[in-house]
């Protein structure tokens, strides 16, 4: 240990530099630690069993080597594109890259547990608090620090700096504000109140293929048609809330909860946006006529005026007036008069508030 | 000693003239790790964060957070010519047309899901070992919050891509924000721009996922392990271990090496999953469209107990004063996760109030010796199990043959019943198993010998349990309780008059006592080594 201390008349105590420790002294002071050589807790493993080890633990290595080499060449080889060919990539990409980093962690787990020693050190814990004389130390340094700030003494001071972050703690979320658009009552409304361009009340076009459907048609064979306004066939906010589900009954199987006036012919179209959060209510029984959402299984009785049957759905799916045009094409008479999808604050009670207005 | 050779001596000298370093390494360089096989969970968490951040910047090179419609060209046929958002698209284009990019993308979303199993299990394991207990309190509550993150982070991340599944997943949490009394619709609108749908979740979601919370989550990580490193390790009772030593191996270099490898084989496993096994397979799903949903829609596993919380939710909403409150999806988005994670951050401090222990500990407890804890872990597992098990209840009544009905009535007397169930099974299997060991370390072992004897008597040769294995079993704590509630005089303490002081009293009591004492076996002088194991005046003592 010849490559001693750059200052050695530096006149100071002499602070230690790693890697030029003192004589008497290992590089890495062990202090609370046991030393490393020869001294109980760290056992020797067998030299004959480590040799073989390396052999082992190179072998891997090389293994990391080629694989690794192997992941490069693939990428240059396989080109993606088609399904099959990024599944060929993927796979060699994938497998090659496992492989190498697996035969590499293999390698370095055979070194510690064959070739390194075995451990058994002990290490002093300490309790965490320090000792009193720095707790007092730090809590005078606080108080001090606090007198001479002033900020203890000067109470017209505090008071004015406590005004002045008020607001400006708010500010972030002002800023925020400009987020989106105030809600006003946007949620009451879809877009099947509104005319069309030409003021004819609005057609309901097949999803999709953005088909009108005349009545005479239409029979719901099998299955419920999911139907959006005509105009609005991309427009994902407005579908968000003005899509249907069309259905058809023959006269005796609707009860009471569906308001007839607002079917033409058998004809009942309702809300697909689950009442509970928003999903689209998209399974039908046709045996039952239930209407099944399958995000949590609320279950509407299509026949009743899709009222809950079951699941945690609060509120029947709003129905929405039908009539027909002079072409006999299926239209919206009116715009729903219920605000459609899941409840919210404001929502009140809005179907009583159609009761009562009704009578 | 020889000397150092030049090549370190030259480096170390240099960077300690300018930082001083060789003071930190002097502490730190041979810290002492403590083995066992449950550390290594923690480190599953860790590491998968580290491939989350690799595999995540890959894909933020070609990812387009947008939601403005274009009309895909790309190289995947069945979706040719379909009009899409940009984020569906690039998703798309990741997959197909760049090299290594399903790779990527399967690799990041399982690490995703491997993240929070393993903080979850690892999380449990600190539970079940009381190793959140003083000092540990602080990291104990970092580790919520870390937990909580990761949470947002991951629905923010299955959001991205836009395709009909994660468009699923926003209109649900669409639907849970509006039913947030008075600032839901608020809250929503900021959030999307406007209303549903809209043409910015996406992109904002994305400055969140990439940016926001994986910062906080970096730097919460970071202060993780400092405590971690400064508090040292845990260790599970045994021999040579106190509340004042760490018995292990060194950091350096045996830990680093093994930590090193052990991230290779996380990274080794969830890239062989990334080739091997299919995940969010996006392009069979389509676009998104807020008017169509496939049957069997599933959210990530860590999601699924909010899902299955608000599948069992009965219908219940109320109207007040003109306003609407919808306990149906309210109670089930914020009580289960609420009693969760509020329980689990002040677990500790009830603890410490019922038990009036404010020691520091550092000797990890084993679940069996603290039947009350561990009877509440697993009780809570529970009640997150039927959740979690519910949110799958439409697959498991496909593939079984239940009724939709059934399963979710199952599930509505299940999530109470279940919790109080388990918790009465475990308490007695501690109890049995605290027993097991008190005849162990009084009995010795069976060691499968059978000997007649003179009498006509067999009995069966017990020999006395190997050493490691009776210091881990004698390290058994009492568990505290407080100190009595009277003194002398049959006068309670002042604290212990009011209503409150009388029912800490009481959990104090019920928490600590009923324990089994452990003997050692010097009992039966001449019989060293043997006893009757058959016969029934064994357990006599043990009470
Ligand atoms: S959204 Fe329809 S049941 Fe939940």
């Amino acid at each position: 240990m010849t490559e001693q201390n750059e200052f050695p008349e530096s006149g100071r105590v002499q602070t230690r530099v790693l890697g030029t420790p003192p004589a008497d002294a290992p590089i890495v002071d062990t202090d609370p630690v046991h030393a490393p050589e020869g001294v109980p807790g760290v056992i020797p493993q067998d030299p004959v069993k480590a040799r073989k080890a390396e052999r082992l633990v190179a072998l891997l290595f090389l293994v990391t080597f080629l694989a690794g080499a192997g992941f490069i060449a693939s990428y240059v080889i396989f080109q993606v594109g088609t399904i099959d060919r990024t599944a060929t990539s993927n796979l060699a990409l994938g497998g090659t890259l496992a492989l190498a980093l697996l035969s590499l962690a293999a390698g370095l787990t055979v070194w510690v547990r064959r070739i390194m020693p075995k451990y058994n050190l002990v290490q002093e814990r300490h309790e965490m608090r320090s000792d009193d004389d720095t707790r007092e130390y730090v809590q005078e340094t606080f108080l001090q620090g606090a007198d001479e700030s002033g900020f203890v003494k000067h109470r017209l001071l505090r008071r004015t700096l406590l005004l002045a972050a008020a607001p400006l703690g708010l500010a972030p979320l002002v800023l925020l504000k400009d987020l989106g658009p105030l809600p006003g009552t946007s949620l009451r409304h879809t877009v099947w109140g509104e005319p069309t361009k030409d003021g004819k009340p609005r057609r309901l076009v097949v999803e999709g293929s953005g088909q009108p459907i005349r009545a005479a048609d239409f029979n719901s064979p099998g299955g419920i048609l999911s139907v959006v306004p005509e105009g609005y066939e991309e427009d994902l906010n407005a579908l968000a809330k003005a899509t249907l589900i069309l259905l058809k009954f023959r006269p005796e199987e609707l009860k009471s909860g569906t308001n007839l006036n607002w079917t033409h012919d058998g004809i009942v179209a309702y809300s697909k946006i689950c009442t509970h959060v928003g999903c689209p209510a998209a399974l039908y029984e046709q045996t039952t006529h239930h209407i099944l959402c399958p995000c949590h299984q609320s279950t509407f009785d299509a026949a009743d005026g899709a009222k809950v049957v079951f699941g945690p759905a609060a509120r029947p799916l709003p129905q929405l007036p039908i009539g027909i045009d002079e072409e006999g094409y299926l239209v919206a008479k009116s715009d729903f008069d219920v605000p459609v999808g899941p409840s919210f604050w404001e929502r009140g009670d809005a179907e009583a508030e159609v009761r009562e207005k009704a009578s | 000693m020889n000397a150092p050779p030049k090549a370190i001596t030259g480096v170390s000298t240099f960077v300690d003239d300018r930082i001083g370093a060789g003071n930190f390494l002097k502490r730190n360089l041979r810290k002492i790790f403590p083995d066992h096989w449950s550390f290594l969970l923690g480190e599953i968490a860790l590491y998968s964060f580290i491939i989350l951040l690799l595999t995540g910047t890959f894909l933020t090179f070609w990812f387009k957070p947008g939601m403005a419609e274009t009309t895909y060209t790309g190289n995947y046929a069945p979706l040719y010519g379909v009009k899409m958002s940009e984020a569906y698209a690039s998703a798309l284009h990741i997959s197909f047309d760049i090299r290594g990019g399903l790779l990527m993308r399967q690799i990041h979303h399982w690490a995703a899901l491997l993240f929070v199993a393993g903080m979850t299990v690892h999380m449990l394991r600190v539970f079940f070992t009381g190793a959140y207990r003083k000092p540990r309190e602080l990291n104990w509550i970092i580790g919520i919050l870390l937990l909580s993150l990761a949470l947002l982070e991951g629905l923010t991340g299955y959001s991205l891509p836009d395709d009909l599944l994660s468009g699923a997943g926003l209109r649900i949490t669409e639907g849970v924000m509006l039913a947030i009394p008075i600032v839901g619709t608020y809250l929503q609108f900021f959030l999307f721009g406007g209303e549903y749908p809209g043409h910015d979740v996406i992109s904002r979601f994305y400055s969140i996922h990439i940016l926001l919370i994986p910062g906080i989550l970096l730097a919460l990580v970071t202060a993780h392990m400092i405590l971690m490193w400064v508090q040292k390790h845990t260790q599970m009772p045994g021999k040579g271990r106190t509340e004042k030593n760490v018995v292990g191996a060194p950091f350096y270099p045996a830990f680093m090496i093994k930590a090193g490898a052990f991230f290779l084989f996380t990274f080794g496993v969830i890239a062989l999953l990334g080739t091997f096994a299919q995940i969010n397979p996006i392009w069979l799903f389509g676009p998104y469209t807020p008017a169509d949903i496939s049957a069997g829609s599933q959210p990530d596993w860590y999601m699924g107990f909010l899902e299955g919380a608000l599948r069992l939710m009965p219908a219940w909403e109320i109207n007040f004063l003109g306003h609407t409150v919808t306990f149906s999806v309210l109670i089930p988005a914020l009580v289960p996760l609420g009693i969760v994670m509020t329980g689990l951050a002040l677990y500790p401090f009830l603890e410490q109030w019922v038990t009036g222990d404010r020691r520091e500990h550092h000797v990890a407890d084993r679940p069996r010796n603290n039947p009350h804890r561990t009877a509440i872990g697993i009780s809570g597992m529970t009640f997150y199990g039927i959740l979690w098990l519910l949110g799958a209840n439409d697959e498991i009544s496909a593939n079984f043959h239940i009724s939709l009905y059934t399963t979710t009535w199952f599930g509505r007397v299940a999530i109470f019943v279940g919790p109080a169930i388990a918790y009465w099974i475990t308490y007695r299997m501690c109890i049995g198993l605290q027993r097991k060991d008190a005849e162990v370390l009084s009995h010795g072992v069976e060691s499968g010998v059978i000997k007649r004897m003179p009498n006509g008597q067999y009995i069966e040769i017990h020999t006395p349990p190997a050493e490691d294995i009776a210091e881990h079993i004698r390290g058994k704590k009492e568990i505290p309780v407080l100190e009595s509630a009277e003194d002398g005089e049959g006068i309670p303490p002042k604290s212990a008059r009011s209503a409150l002081g009388r029912l800490r009293a009481k959990l104090s009591e019920a928490y600590g006592t009923d324990h089994v004492p452990l003997t050692d076996g010097h009992h039966e002088e001449g019989h060293e080594g043997e006893h009757a194991g058959v016969g029934a005046g064994d357990r006599k003592e043990l009470h």
